[in-house]
């Protein structure tokens, strides 16, 4: 039993390691997403707490703390209480997967990128309980929306996956960054990353794809309802999403703790850094896209799902086995 | 092994109870909330005896999928109409009590005859052509058996489900009339002359704008 105790003991500070970084980077990448915003629109942005305004996420966070939660009359209590929190929860327990460095990972289990797959197709259901128990007709709109737009590009991001798969011959998140040691995957699936990256700001409900809250139509779509700490709590796992694409881009895409070349300068920095500068840089087009980009239309959107990502990504599978078994490249046999 | 055990029973205590709470809860949607804590305790289950791949592919189809769509059609479903009638005292008639018994009627003698092959479980294993190494990651396993082996059947079943699809589209589809669509090809390879017309507009009488 002793034993038991010590292994839950070492997890326990394991998941602390992990989890604390995690959230303190989601309240800052917060500010980042302001900061960039406000650049391309020439504005001046949060400025004001701290250094260049580095500490207005916490400001807000503690402002959101202090906020009364208002629970709807007429709201289904436990459903209302439970979305924020399944948001949240779901959002953090994919980090278990995500390798830092070779062997630096929480869960180096086989199936790691169906591990990461499931548990986004999972969010849906923080949004949907949400707009559901909030027994109003607004929030109802946005999670039917939302729901219906997350499982249309969790496909296509499923077919991208298999591509990646295709060039790794095996599930493991750590394998699939090994494979890339000659060649980041970004090259030759380069219309892949292009599909994944759009796939991944529909998935995270990111403009221009932000129909499930658009304010012109929906007020603020699931999260009209919710206030104080339990709203921050939709808004810190909607980040904590995004981040997650971001890194799930990184390890297929661009190489996860790789660097870019193997040479002195930059095979001296370690391993966790390369895959924190590469999700920062996709961060940094998310936020650009958010910026630049006008929402779109929800038929369009739909169109752009089924009738374009997916027969392209189809098409890109038979591409890509046909050239791997051509050229007898097929990994793992 | 215990906390082995603990973790087993802990897992199939929820996935029992939600089964029933799925059959028993008065709320529609709540019932189907309990369906999915099923799924995801019986594929924590599946990932307990080592069939990681197929504790995944649950989730992410019966959870990431499938019972999304049924919360769209419970959802829609008005169900402040039909609160408690199973229950309720008051008799309908029981059309579909009948039918509700003879289906599980069926299931139970199905489950008679799984339970009663388990006693052949070990000639089965032996008579197995697929040699099983622990080795092999089961994904690589089942990829191994499903594309050589049972290639046939995996495909037949594939164009089972696609005509399904493409039926239930069928059935469904309508033209409806009044539908505006919108042709890229169309907006884009509009000339100039199409949309503008420079009148030259007499004094007094200006000009007559038809449709």
């Amino acid at each position: 039993m002793d034993s038991y105790f010590s292994i839950l003991l070492t997890e326990v500070y394991k998941i602390l390691f992990l989890l604390v970084p995690v959230l303190v980077s989601v309240a800052m990448i917060v500010w980042l997403d302001r900061r960039v915003w406000a650049f391309v629109q020439k504005r001046r942005g949060p400025n004001v707490v701290g250094p260049f305004g580095l500490f207005q996420s916490l400001a807000d966070a503690l402002k959101y703390i202090f906020k009364e939660i208002i629970i709807p009359a007429s709201s289904n209590k436990l459903v209302f209480v439970l979305a924020p929190v399944v948001t949240m929860t779901l959002a953090l327990i994919s980090w278990a997967v995500i390798p830092f460095d070779d062997g630096f990972v929480l869960a180096d289990i086989n199936v790691g990128i169906l591990y990461l797959f499931a548990v986004s197709s999972l969010g849906v259901y923080g949004i949907i309980m949400g707009g559901w128990a909030s027994n109003s007709k607004y929030p109802f709109l946005g999670a039917i929306r939302s729901a219906a737009q997350m499982v249309s590009y969790e496909v296509s991001i499923g077919v991208i996956i298999i591509n990646v798969l295709l060039c790794v011959g095996s599930l493991n998140l750590s394998d699939i960054v090994m494979a890339q040691q000659n060649l980041w995957f970004v090259i030759p699936l380069f219309p892949m990353f292009i599909i994944f990256f759009i796939s991944a700001l529909a998935e995270t409900n990111r403009p221009p794809f932000d129909l499930p809250e658009a304010e012109a139509e929906l007020v603020a779509g699931y999260q009209t309802e919710y206030s104080g700490m339990m709203y921050a709590m939709f808004w810190l796992g909607e980040y904590a999403n995004i981040l997650l694409m971001c890194a799930m881009g990184s390890v297929l895409f661009l190489g996860g703790w790789l660097s870019p070349i193997d040479i002195f300068p930059f095979n001296a920095i370690p391993g966790p850094f390369w895959l924190v500068f590469k999700i920062l840089f996709l961060f940094i087009l998310f936020a650009l896209v958010k910026a630049t980009v006008p929402r779109y239309r929800y038929d369009q959107l739909m169109k752009l799902g089924w009738k374009i990502f997916l027969p392209f990504s189809l098409f890109y599978v038979v591409l890509t086995s046909s050239f791997l078994l051509y050229f007898d490249l097929l990994p793992g046999k | 092994m215990i906390a082995h055990s603990v973790f087993f029973y802990i897992f199939s205590l929820i996935a029992i109870v939600s089964a029933v709470m799925v059959t028993v809860s008065k709320n529609t949607v709540h019932s189907v909330f309990f369906l999915i804590l099923d799924f995801i305790s019986i594929s924590c289950l599946f990932i307990m005896i080592g069939a990681e791949f197929l504790g995944m592919i649950m989730l992410i189809v019966y959870v990431g999928a499938v019972a999304v769509l049924f919360l769209f059609v419970v959802m829609m479903l008005n169900v402040a109409e039909q609160k408690g009638q199973w229950f309720s005292s008051r008799w309908d008639g029981g059309t579909h009590i009948p039918i509700g018994l003879l289906v599980s009627l069926i299931i139970f003698f199905e489950l008679i005859i799984v339970i009663g092959g388990w006693k052949y479980k070990p000639d089965l294993l032996n008579s197995l052509s697929i040699n099983i190494s622990s080795e092999v990651t089961n994904t690589r396993s089942i990829g191994n058996v499903l594309y050589t082996d049972y290639i046939l059947l995996f495909q037949i079943s594939g164009m089972i489900l696609l005509v399904a699809m493409i039926g239930a589209i069928v059935l469904t589809y309508r033209k409806r009339a009044g539908v505006k669509r919108q042709s890229y090809v169309k907006q884009i390879s509009r000339e100039r002359n199409e949309g503008v017309d420079l009148v030259q507009a007499e004094k007094n009488k200006g000009v007559k704008i038809d449709a």
